[in-house]
């Protein structure tokens, strides 16, 4: 690792203060960035904790509205967001359980990793992300591998989930990595079901709007039949070729249906 | 270079640390303690796992000074106060729940951080428990079945 001085600040004014340094880069779980520092693959001067500030963990429900602080590591959400049951199982299926005591949803939605599961959660839910200067539709948030609407500056504070009628979430993990091969979230509400994809495309997480159309129609995992992914624009590694990950993200999205119904 | 301070295995220590020193190297290198081990670096082998106020973590993925003031247990800190086995040490041994040893401390920690969530797991919960730490023997086997006995319930003959 390249050297840095790390800040470790208990509250969010002191946080974004110590933000505003050159090339100060926040860090959240480290579950993603510590092990990319190790490679050298990001060389920040300045490493602002997120992990001690009180303010930014917890779980709250309200109404039908569950609020996610976001330094929230993912083992309390599995254990604690009973209100959501498809997003408290997500969380409880990420990584491995001493990555799951460290790793934050707000770390997960910045790095936006393509195959990761959280961005399929809140892209699927149609959650609200909140930053400390503004309110950001999941539709609008993610842009591409990597790449967010967030600003220099600008870090996640909480996540805000509507509650669907139904959910769930089927990924098809990568047997070392614990990252998606290819994951759908399907969330049903009063007149509309989303369906998420993660691990599948080149531009990371998206909205599978066929599926969608077909499910809001009739759902049911058969109403799926004839509605498949084009491979263009699809991952391809040497875990899977495009067209496997484009099948792979159909059947994930007939068994999270299959299970709900 | 800035000063931490934490409590490792019931004893209060202090040292000084670079912003990027990985908690594990404050723990082998300052503190001498070379029971947590460092197998991958890369996050993914579990051998380095110690308990954070009670949680299994990974000792590589974690700086130093985000330990401050926090209770770390590592496996020097796992054997009776008399120096005897614990029950989970001790099963590894008669269930020869180890071969090279190398992933050891960070599957007995993994052990403990499971069953003091969970006390009686089925097999299939101590196998997805163990998801994150790796034993290149391949000796899952009789690790599994260690932890089952340590957690009290019955281990079928071989």
């Amino acid at each position: 690792m390249y050297s840095f001085d790390l800040d470790r600040p208990v509250t969010l004014e002191a946080a974004l203060a110590a933000l505003k340094a050159e090339d100060a880069q926040p860090l959240g779980g480290g579950q993603t960035l510590i092990p990319a520092l190790k490679q050298r693959l990001a060389a920040p001067s300045r490493l602002v904790s997120l992990a001690a500030i009180p303010d930014l963990c917890g779980i709250d429900l309200e109404g039908e509205t569950l609020t996610i602080g976001a330094a929230t590591p993912h083992a309390m959400v599995a254990g604690q967001a009973g209100a959501y049951p498809a997003l408290a199982a997500l969380a409880g299926g990420i990584g491995d359980p001493a990555v799951r005591n460290r790793g934050t949803i707000g770390g997960s939605l910045a790095n936006n990793d393509p195959s990761a599961c959280y961005p399929a959660a809140v892209l699927g839910s149609g959650a609200v992300i909140c930053t400390n200067i503004r309110e950001i539709a999941a539709d609008d948030f993610f842009e591409g591998m990597f790449a967010t609407a967030l600003e220099d500056g600008e870090i996640i504070i909480r996540v805000r989930f509507p509650v669907p009628q139904a959910a769930c979430y089927r990924k098809f993990d990568h047997p070392a990595s614990r990252f998606a091969l290819a994951g759908a979230f399907v969330a049903r509400f009063p007149g509309s079901v989303r369906v998420a994809i993660t691990g599948v495309s080149e531009e990371g997480v998206f909205r599978w709007s066929e599926a969608e159309a077909a499910l809001s129609a009739r759902f049911a995992p058969d109403a799926l039949e004839g509605v498949s992914l084009p491979p263009e624009g699809m991952i391809e590694d040497l875990h899977g070729s495009s067209a496997y990950r484009a099948h792979l993200a159909g059947v994930m999205t007939r068994r999270a249906v299959a299970a709900m119904v | 270079m800035t000063e931490v301070s934490m409590t490792v295995n019931g004893k209060a220590v202090s040292g000084q640390v670079e912003g990027r020193t990985l908690l594990v190297q404050f723990l082998r290198e300052t503190l001498g303690l070379t029971g947590t081990h460092v197998g991958c670096d890369t996050s993914q082998c579990g051998t380095c796992v110690i308990h954070v106020n009670g949680k299994a973590v990974k000792s590589c993925t974690i700086f130093a000074q985000e330990a401050d003031g926090a209770q770390i247990t590592t496996i020097e800190g796992m054997a009776n106060p008399d120096g005897s086995l614990s029950p989970i040490q001790k099963a590894f041994q008669d269930y020869h729940g180890l071969q090279c040893g190398f992933c050891t401390p960070g599957m007995v920690m993994s052990a403990a951080a499971l069953l003091a969530e969970n006390p009686t797991p089925t097999e299939a919960e101590i196998r997805a428990y163990l998801s994150g730490n790796l034993c290149r023997c391949t000796g899952y086997h009789n690790i599994v079945r260690a932890i089952l006995a340590a957690s009290g319930q019955g281990v079928a003959a071989e």
